[in-house]
């Protein structure tokens, strides 16, 4: 269990400075897994094109004080896939000596959506990689369109809440589901760091069992977007307190196949306190769309028990 | 000592692959290269070379791979045809602006649609402009020595490109022919010991790679590339050079054949060329004034010297395995003619479009080129733009 001491005191590796919005969860959530690595360790990071690759890598700047490689925005996973093939040749001819962690960061557009396939391939092979998808539920870098990661009802630029339409139509993709069917050695749901809650270090603790093992690893973080959400800032952790204490974002891992729930609400919160904050759900608390708001409730109630009973939880 | 061999183009491809020994090779099937993947994975298999082979799922991840593999820092290789490249598009010009220098063996296969699986050049041809060299191959010996070749021009450091090995599918791919292949220790030489390149995301300080560039640096970083495959000429030159020295074949941007007195010329690229030079002989042998030009280098496009080899000539007719679509001739015509101008005027210059989608290319196709040339020397009448062996 890591110190909030300690943490503080490690490396930073992706600098400020960089030009993500203010109140960005992406960045945070990139600095939290990279403090999971030791100070010396060395690491090559591989970055899907969206909000986070191009807002902090504008030449002639960067903020990354590891390697770091973009080349397009459905191949995060097979551009890493790549450079750690490189690094095995290079270490079994004995031309490099140093260690090297192999990490990727998408979006969920990068993620879900366009680099699926890289993803499932990268996962398949079996390359020592941890992919960790930030998940704000939205293609945000093009202007908040609908992903496969959008929760039903979202108003977004694609999905917008209409006369006909009340926003988003279809729920959305469990992704952490689809790399659990992968059965790679590790996977893990979280949320950024929030103080004061029993989960706080569940990002932390998640990103170092990662690194300690070998092969492919995924991690996917629910991560506050102010823009796309539409909400205040100041309170994006307590936005994604709700999603956790109304099980919309459970927290679990699955390591080898066994699922674990990290944290189970003492008590399971209606979903209206993850939806009602957020500008984006605005629309679904006008009478006639009353019953989106039961669906969805359904949906979450249905994917919870589902969890509950994949980690034998009585 | 060099070994006398019978091989079919892709598996002196992937011998040449294996002599060479790259850190990484990321490649998806696709006929007609399959076969490249297919050996090469069998001497993974077998230990007999220290690769890491990456079997992706999709020729963009294959690329990806690659690039990602070489800007680690590492000797990359792939292979791929038609759709194949197709879908590499994006990271063909990624690849090209990253500078990252790797080899992909294309054999030649026509795009869908509607799908075929016989050679032409639309895959290759299409992608002239993605930054990348292109090397032409008429044989399989050709294809294999340009392999070994492009290792040390794609990582010469004033060029720093990927580089592309184009040879015909079936036609080269898969006939067997009688080559020289050199001894391993000679390629291994030739080639240099794999290091990790100075500036790489593995190199001695950490390295960001493929940033955003706005418009006050995207310019000026495209004019670099721009000079890099005009420094790609000198090098193409003195690698040749150097490899003529070892193996005794000589390469340059394009093989002029019988052009010396030539009135009639044609200028056509990879496997007709064969076809093509037994029709010059035969012509030849009748007293008739007929050359060729086979273009082994097609980027950086040798525009100079094409037109220098064409001043003598008093008509000639370019050939492309491809229907560009333009309404106005193939990309080999246009670019030869547009090289032409201003220092080989006056000349007759026509397009013959031909063989698409595999398409059989006979003598008696070639002869009639020559003779719509030698009719058009005589009458001054002809038209530009032709149309060979296809039913209309």
């Amino acid at each position: 269990m890591p110190n909030l001491k300690e943490l503080s005191a490690k490396k930073v590796r992706l600098t400020g400075g960089h030009r993500m919005c203010a109140g960005c969860g992406a960045p945070m959530v990139v600095n939290w897994v990279l403090k999971a690595l030791k100070d010396e360790q060395k690491a090559v990071i591989s970055n899907a094109t969206g909000c986070l690759e191009v807002s902090t890598c504008l030449y002639p700047y960067t903020a990354w004080k590891d390697s770091w490689v973009h080349t397009a925005f459905e191949n995060a996973a097979a551009t890493g896939s790549g450079v750690e093939a490189a690094y095995r040749a290079m270490k079994r001819k004995g031309t490099l000596k140093d260690d090297y962690k192999f990490i990727a960061f998408g979006g969920d557009g990068g993620t879900y959506d366009i680099g699926l396939q890289s993803l499932s391939g990268a996962m398949e092979r079996g390359h020592d990689l941890l992919y960790v998808c930030y998940d704000n539920g939205a293609y945000m870098n093009t202007g908040i369109q609908r992903s496969s990661a959008t929760p039903m009802g979202a108003d977004t630029t694609t999905s917008p809440a209409g006369k006909v339409k009340p926003g988003k139509q279809q729920y959305r993709k469990d992704l952490a589901e689809i790399m659990v069917s992968h059965h790679i050695p590790y996977v893990a749901q979280t949320v950024p760091v929030i103080p004061g809650t029993p989960y706080m270090f569940d990002l932390c603790n998640k990103a170092e069992k990662a690194f300690s093992i070998e092969g492919p690893k995924f991690m996917n973080v629910l991560t506050p977007c102010p823009r796309g959400w539409r909400i205040d800032t100041a309170t994006e952790l307590e936005v994604i307190k709700a999603a956790v204490d109304t099980c919309f974002w459970p927290l679990y891992e699955v390591e080898n196949g066994v699922y674990k729930i990290n944290y189970i609400p003492k008590e399971k919160k209606p979903i209206t306190e993850w939806l009602k904050p957020q500008g984006r759900f605005k629309h679904l608390f006008k009478p006639e769309n009353e019953h989106i708001i039961k669906m969805i409730q359904e949906e979450v109630d249905r994917r919870w028990e589902k969890l509950l009973y994949l980690a034998k939880v009585k | 000592m060099a070994k006398r061999v019978s091989l079919s183009g892709n598996e002196a491809v992937a011998f040449g692959m294996k002599q060479i020994n790259p850190d990484v090779v990321a490649a998806f099937p696709i006929t007609p290269s399959t076969e490249v993947p297919q050996y090469f994975s069998q001497f993974v298999a077998n230990g007999q070379v220290d690769t890491e082979f990456v079997p992706v799922e999709s020729e963009h991840s294959a690329m990806s791979a690659c690039l990602g593999a070489a800007a680690a820092g590492g000797r990359v290789m792939t292979a791929t045809a038609s759709a194949g490249l197709a879908l590499m598009w994006e990271m063909l010009y990624v690849g090209a602006s990253m500078r990252t220098p790797l080899v992909l063996a294309v054999t030649n296969r026509a795009l869908s649609g509607p799908i075929n699986i016989h050679n032409d050049h639309s895959d290759t041809m299409g992608a002239r402009d993605s930054g990348w060299i292109q090397l032409y191959s008429e044989s399989a010996q050709e294809a294999y020595d340009n392999l070994i070749q492009a290792v040390r021009i794609g990582e010469h450091k004033d060029v720093q490109l990927p580089v592309m090995v184009c040879y015909d599918g079936f036609i080269t791919s898969h006939a067997v022919e009688n080559l020289e292949m050199l001894e391993d220790a000679d390629v291994k030489n030739f080639v240099g010991e794999n290091r990790i390149a100075p500036y790489a995301l593995l190199g001695k300080e950490p390295m960001s790679m493929g940033p955003l560039d706005l418009p006050n640096h995207y310019f000026e970083h495209k004019r670099l590339q721009a000079e890099a495959m005009k420094n790609a000429k000198n090098v193409i030159l003195e690698v040749a050079a150097e490899y003529e020295k070892l193996s005794g074949r000589k390469y340059s941007f394009f093989e002029e054949y019988k052009m010396e007195d030539a009135e009639a010329a044609i200028v056509v690229i990879n496997s007709t060329a064969g076809t093509a030079k037994y029709v010059v002989d035969n012509l030849r042998a009748q007293g008739k004034k007929v050359g060729l030009i086979k273009i082994r280098v097609f980027r950086p496009f040798p525009a100079e010297e094409i037109a220098k080899a064409l001043k003598n000539v008093k008509a000639v007719a370019i050939m492309d395995k491809l229907d560009g679509f333009s309404a106005s001739g193939g990309p080999l015509f246009n670019e030869v003619r547009s090289a032409m101008y201003g220092v080989a005027d006056g000349k007759i210059v026509t397009s013959y479009i031909y063989g698409l989608g595999g398409r059989d290319v006979t003598s008696v196709n070639i002869e009639k080129v020559y003779s719509d040339l030698f009719s058009a020397i005589e009458t001054g009448k002809y038209e530009v733009y032709n149309y060979l062996g296809v039913r209309e």
